[in-house]
């Protein structure tokens, strides 16, 4: 069935054709981060597609992933576009490369997975602690709940991991 | 220089020279235009076509391209008359220039059509805007948005942002050097009556302007604007009876992708951009290589854009591309300038398109500058770069365009003087 929802203001739909996206975002709801597994070369893939990006294989099966992984690069907004996020500046869009499956099949691919820095609860983050994350941060999942069936996977520090001693940032704070 | 193992100046490949740009025309480039966008489109076609020395009976064919907010080719052929014998309106928007120019040299060599106008209308500011805002920011968030727009993550240059930055951590890319482009162009743009910013900034003004998203300040980016824009194609042998000398084609490449399209960051490195990809296609078909060219219009939506693309393209080692725009190379009497009209960040806005005019009139050794005009209608360029002055590339032969439209896709293409 079709999910329409509101965030921060903003409409979500994800429509009752969308197969794939329904049963990532429903993971995501239960805060069991799942991708789709090729059944026939068993390689992962983000985001949800429709057939096998490496084989070509329509079968998937959708197996959990452990939602670790360190910031490959980012961009921090200031000046927000859409009216959603103009109440949250500056705000962070980090690439997370997971520690699942990186490095595979090729020396520099990874699953890249896009998410907002949040708090723990998954609140977008504080100016103080946006300015503490930078490329090879090492980061964890946590979910923002938006309706039934449909919550969102974002990203936030890693406290109990073992950190760079600078993450590096664009040099002009 | 990294180049291509097999290029072969020597003999015919594909369709070098048999194709050539015969007009270029052009709307003033504003912000609020108080048209239509078919009537933008109407006026520029119109102009390439009296810039060729044709009449409207000429064109047979018509391509266009846009993203849901531009009109479509027959309502410009019926506003003049044209009666087609091939037209497709594709979506598409950076980049979409060189693609199509290699669809009309097909269309024509396949004997569908004989002279192709190519368009591009946009009310790029008082409509729909590119970055984002306005009308497309309002749309329900879904399908494959749910991984972008949903972060915050919609503009060009939210969604570019990420390549540049990591340019930055892989190879030590500064942003002082990165807005040397801006610098240029808007020197280039100060000898442009046309362009919509005539004023020469400086590093410091740019590195002052505002953050909008890392690494992009505000004059890190182009302008939105209102404009129309239009290049005639046709074969060699018709363009030896049109009005000026023509510029012919000698390679084209696009719109060509790095692995992954879906989500071009799957695949690294993602400092590396579909000019790494389309340089081997490009180099080749052109017979030429990066020290053969002239002159540059390395597609700068961004002052980043033109870096990475001049480096993946091979006119400096990969990761020196700061180096390159900084060193006084794309500058108006540098060795190889970018952008002379001013490109996206200082002329206007098109989606590519004006680089090709700007090129066109290089190759034709005829820049709209305010050099004086002869009695012949011919400027007499002075070379004098300064502010005001010329901006026509001297003895230019040989010019590349590199269109861009995200750090996955681009297009190519490589001109010379006939």
């Amino acid at each position: 069935m079709t999910i329409t929802a509101q965030y921060l203001g903003m409409p979500l739909d994800v429509s009752e054709l969308d197969v794939e996206n329904l049963e990532y975002f429903r993971h995501c709801a239960a805060h069991a981060f799942h991708l789709q597994a090729c059944t026939a070369c068993d390689l992962m893939r983000y985001p949800p597609t429709t057939a096998c990006p490496w084989c070509a294989n329509a079968g998937a099966r959708w197996v959990p992933v452990d939602g670790r992984g360190s910031v490959h690069s980012y961009t921090e907004v200031h000046h927000a576009i859409q009216p959603a996020f103009r109440g949250h500046t500056p705000y962070l869009v980090l690439l997370v490369d997971l520690d699942t499956q990186k490095g595979m099949p090729g020396a520099d691919e990874a699953l890249r997975v896009v998410g907002n820095l949040t708090t723990a609860d998954g609140v977008l983050a504080p100016p103080d602690m946006v300015r503490r994350v930078g490329i090879a941060t090492r980061v964890r999942m946590v979910f923002t709940d938006v309706a039934p069936g449909l919550a969102l996977p974002q990203w936030t520090i890693d406290e109990t991991a073992e950190q760079p001693a600078a993450p590096w940032r664009y040099p002009q704070e | 220089m990294p180049l291509p193992s097999d290029i072969d100046a020597t003999s015919p490949r594909y369709l070098r020279d048999k194709y050539a740009i015969v007009g270029v025309g052009e709307t003033a480039y504003m912000r609020g235009s108080g048209r239509t966008t078919r009537a933008l489109a109407t006026s520029a076609v119109r102009s390439a076509i009296e810039d060729a020395g044709l009449t409207p009976a000429d064109i047979d064919g018509m391509l266009s391209y846009q993203s849901g907010d531009s009109t479509f080719s027959p309502f410009v052929a019926g506003d003049l008359g044209i009666r087609l014998d091939f037209y497709m309106d594709v979506f598409g928007g950076g980049s979409s220039t060189e693609a199509l120019v290699g669809m009309a040299i097909g269309l024509i060599e396949a004997g569908m059509c004989r002279t192709v106008a190519i368009f591009r209308a946009m009310n790029g500011y008082s409509q729909v805007r590119i970055g984002g805002t306005g009308v497309r920011a309002a749309a329900p968030v879904s399908g494959d948005m749910l991984h972008s727009r949903a972060y915050g993550w919609q503009s060009a240059g939210q969604m570019f942002s990420p390549t540049f930055m990591r340019h930055m951590h892989d190879y030590g890319t500064r942003p002082e050097q990165v807005a040397a482009v801006r610098v240029a162009h808007s020197e280039h743009a100060s000898n442009n009556p046309k362009a919509y910013y005539r004023k020469r900034v400086t590093v410091a003004d740019v590195l002052a302007s505002r953050i909008i998203c890392k690494p992009l300040h505000l004059l890190d980016c182009c302008v939105e604007t209102d404009n129309g824009n239009a290049i005639i194609v046709t074969s060699v042998e018709r363009a030896r009876h049109c009005r000026h000398p023509p510029v012919l084609i000698r390679g084209v490449v696009g719109r060509c992708n790095k692995p992954r399209l879906d989500m071009h960051y799957q695949h690294g490195p993602i400092s590396t951009v579909a000019g790494r990809w389309a340089r081997e296609i490009l180099w080749p078909n052109a017979g030429v290589g990066p020290d053969d060219v002239d002159v540059t219009g390395s597609y700068d939506a961004f002052t980043f854009t033109t870096m990475l693309q001049l480096e993946d393209y091979g006119f400096c080692r990969k990761g020196e591309g700061g180096d390159y725009v900084g060193d006084g190379t794309i500058r108006l009497g540098g060795r190889r300038p970018n952008n002379t009209s001013g490109g996206h960040l200082c002329e206007g806005y098109t989606h590519g398109i004006n680089m090709v005019i700007e090129n066109v009139r290089q190759l034709r050794h005829d820049a709209d500058d305010s050099c004086p005009v002869g009695a012949d209608g011919r400027r007499r360029h002075t070379y004098d770069y300064r502010e005001g002055g010329c901006r026509q590339v001297r003895d230019a032969e040989v010019s590349a365009n590199l269109g861009w439209a995200t750090p996955g896709t681009g297009s190519a293409m490589v001109m010379r003087r006939g």
